[in-house]
């Protein structure tokens, strides 16, 4: 278990380490500085600035000043806004978090629910709807569904007032974000529940007398979850990749946004942050996962 | 037993009065009644049973039939401007196309109304699902060849050669990919301007193409790891030892026992890997890093929707309404294609 831990653990470094490299030196093969702008800049200012910002060294020396700077915390500064980009994702981060954990809870709670409802009363009518509703949901990607519910629910029905400083109702972004991995997550519950309840230990449990909700959440949901737990890593990307156009469609400052505006402003070094920052998470979120995965089920045999 | 010592040893010590023979209705059942049956023409025939399938086939033929003959009767064009004709509704006519059907000439209907600039919805919609359609279909093809091409030298050389490969796909899968096609579009996007220009791939847009690229560094990591772990599996199977047993050729064993067995999981994997492509070009498109104006896609649609969505709804509906039926039957028909063709889920 250690040397698996170890190697993952090691894994996950290098990972992190060929993300911060294809980041920077794929924003250091964009033609054009940051600092050619359609204003006329003095050749001195110029070269000042790009002093300023270490702009004028070798790319390698470059990349090593940036590594040295993030290992120490600090993230460098907007190219655009010239604000500490660490205070940026200070402020934006939390936001996205909200919305990202919400919408983790309510996928895998309601996810949980409708798989092994679906499991239990399988080829009944609660069943048919739930495999029809999940279907429906994984063919519509996250910007539609979020703009589907930014018209009917604020603009037409008026129920939800739209995003803004003084509001922050969350529950239509998290709707948004939340219905994707929750529908992955009742077709894989539904899936490992059926196969759990058709196991020998199962009928075991049954014919000892167990009382049946005993047996569905002691002997079924608990083998079930196993292959759910597997997803959370995934689960956690896609609703980071997912919270950029939801914030976008609702106009929330969260990270996602932050991230957009950098592309479309092309502010290198807020680009690089948020992509190391967000891969960041994602890599731990798989380790977790995979290291979780690993104690939860002793059946599984270590590489 | 006493009697049986009492028979010759040499005799079969079968009671022959016992037999009678068969009659030709014995015989009859003892004859092959069904065509002996392929391994395409089984998982076929499973599924054309499958309505939802069937249905999704339906429909997809139904929107390939459309967006390829939809060009060639309607008049306009995805980029053409008729003047004043901005935002119509389905079915409406500016002034003066209303003056030219008052005069008696025959004006082809707005489908899908216009869009703000005054350019045919329907039409652009009809090019919008091109663009999604070709992306993942070309998409999923450049992963099925990178990924089984990789993953069939990793499988077959095994050893050093297939701890290196295996650890690099380790890498490239724990990236997080749509955060890195993300930044490569936008690098890309810049980059590449120069280097097309004036060759036939500078019409497609250095959009499409960084699109192609990052798939192609990025997405064939699972379909080699597949491909790589069937071969391995299937490798080990006593059927294929059996096979060697019996003195069968390698040639033989590749062909009816490894390649069949791997055949349904890439077919399956390939057809569920258009509706991702589909998807993520459709979110690149919905960011801007999408295909070039004024070529459509569904997702760009879609984005330039959004700023008149509280007055023209519409046009949000249709293209996403398209991607959903893409997707869905997509998925529905990979769905199918699995049930019908992995021999290991038939239960």
């Amino acid at each position: 278990m250690g040397k698996y831990i170890v190697k993952r653990v090691l894994l996950a470094i290098l990972t992190i380490f060929v993300i911060s490299l294809i980041t920077f030196f794929a924003m250091n093969a964009i033609p054009g500085g940051p600092f050619n702008s359609e204003k006329a800049t003095s050749e001195a200012t110029k070269a000042a600035l790009e002093a300023r910002y270490n702009l004028d060294k070798p790319v390698i020396v470059q990349y090593g000043l940036y590594m040295k700077n993030l290992l120490q915390g600090d993230l460098g500064v907007s190219l655009k806004t010239g604000r500490n980009i660490s205070d940026i994702i200070g402020e934006s981060f939390p936001i996205s978090a909200k919305l990202g954990l919400a919408a983790a809870c309510l996928a895998i709670v309601l996810g949980l629910v409708l798989g092994s409802i679906a499991a239990l009363m399988r080829n009944r009518v609660p069943d048919r709807l739930i495999v029809f509703f999940t279907t429906l949901v994984t063919a519509m990607p996250s910007f539609v569904l979020a703009t589907l519910l930014l018209y009917v629910f604020c603009m037409k029905l008026g129920w939800v007032p739209v995003w803004s400083a003084g509001n922050n109702n969350i529950i239509l972004p998290v709707i948004s974000l939340a219905c994707y991995p929750m529908a992955y997550i009742t077709r894989l519950t539904k899936t490992s529940m059926l196969d759990a309840l058709s196991q020998d230990y199962i009928r075991t449990a049954r014919a000892k007398g167990v009382p049946q909700i005993k047996v569905i959440f002691k002997h079924g949901l608990r083998n079930a979850l196993i292959p759910v737990i597997t997803y959370v890593g995934p689960m956690i990307a896609s609703i980071l990749t997912g919270s950029m156009v939801v914030e976008s469609i609702f106009t929330i400052g969260g990270l996602g946004s932050k991230f957009v505006t950098g592309i479309t402003n092309r502010d290198y070094t807020l680009i690089m942050a948020t992509t190391i920052f967000l891969a960041v998470i994602m890599v731990i979120a798989n380790l977790i996962t995979d290291i979780v995965y690993k104690l939860v089920d002793p059946r599984i045999k270590l590489e | 037993m006493a009697e049986n010592f009492k028979k010759s040893p040499l005799s079969a010590q079968v009671d022959l009065s016992k037999f009678a023979p068969a009659t030709d209705e014995e015989k009859r059942q003892q004859d092959v009644m069904g065509e002996s049956t392929t391994f395409f023409k089984d998982g076929m025939r499973r599924l054309r049973k499958n309505p939802l399938a069937m249905g999704a086939i339906v429909v997809l033929i139904l929107i390939i039939l459309i967006i390829i003959f939809a060009p060639m009767i309607v008049p306009y064009g995805y980029a053409e401007i008729v003047k004043g004709a901005s935002n119509l509704g389905p079915f409406q006519y500016s002034s003066s196309e209303q003056a030219s059907i008052a005069a008696g000439e025959s004006v082809f209907p707005h489908i899908f109304g216009t869009d703000s600039l005054g350019r045919d919805y329907f039409i652009r919609v009809v090019y919008g699902t091109r663009v999604s359609l070709c992306v993942g279909l070309f998409a999923s093809l450049m992963v099925l060849i990178i990924g089984m091409v990789y993953g069939s030298i990793a499988g077959y050389l095994g050893g050093m050669v297939d701890m290196i490969m295996m650890r690099i796909v380790d890498i490239i899968y724990s990236l997080p990919d749509m955060l890195i096609i993300i930044l490569l579009s936008v690098v890309l996007n810049e980059t590449l301007g120069g280097v097309i220009k004036g060759t036939i791939l500078a019409k497609l847009g250095t959009n499409m193409i960084s699109l192609f690229i990052v798939y192609g560094l990025l997405y064939w990591v699972s379909m080699a790891r597949l491909i790589r772990g069937q071969i391995l599996t299937i490798k080990q199977n006593e059927y294929v030892l059996a096979a060697q047993c019996i003195g069968t050729s390698t040639g033989r064993i590749i062909s009816r026992h490894i390649l069949p067995n791997c055949l349904s999981v890439i077919i399956i994997t390939t057809a569920l890997q258009i509706p991702s492509a589909i998807f993520t070009e459709s979110y690149l498109s919905f960011l801007g890093l999408g295909v070039s104006a004024p070529m459509p896609s569904l997702g760009s649609l879609a984005n330039d929707a959004r700023s008149g969505l509280q007055s023209y709804p519409l046009k949000l509906i249709f293209p996403a309404v398209t991607i959903c039926l893409i997707v869905l039957a997509l998925n529905l028909l990979g769905d199918g294609l699995r049930d019908a063709f992995d021999p290991k889920l038939q239960r």
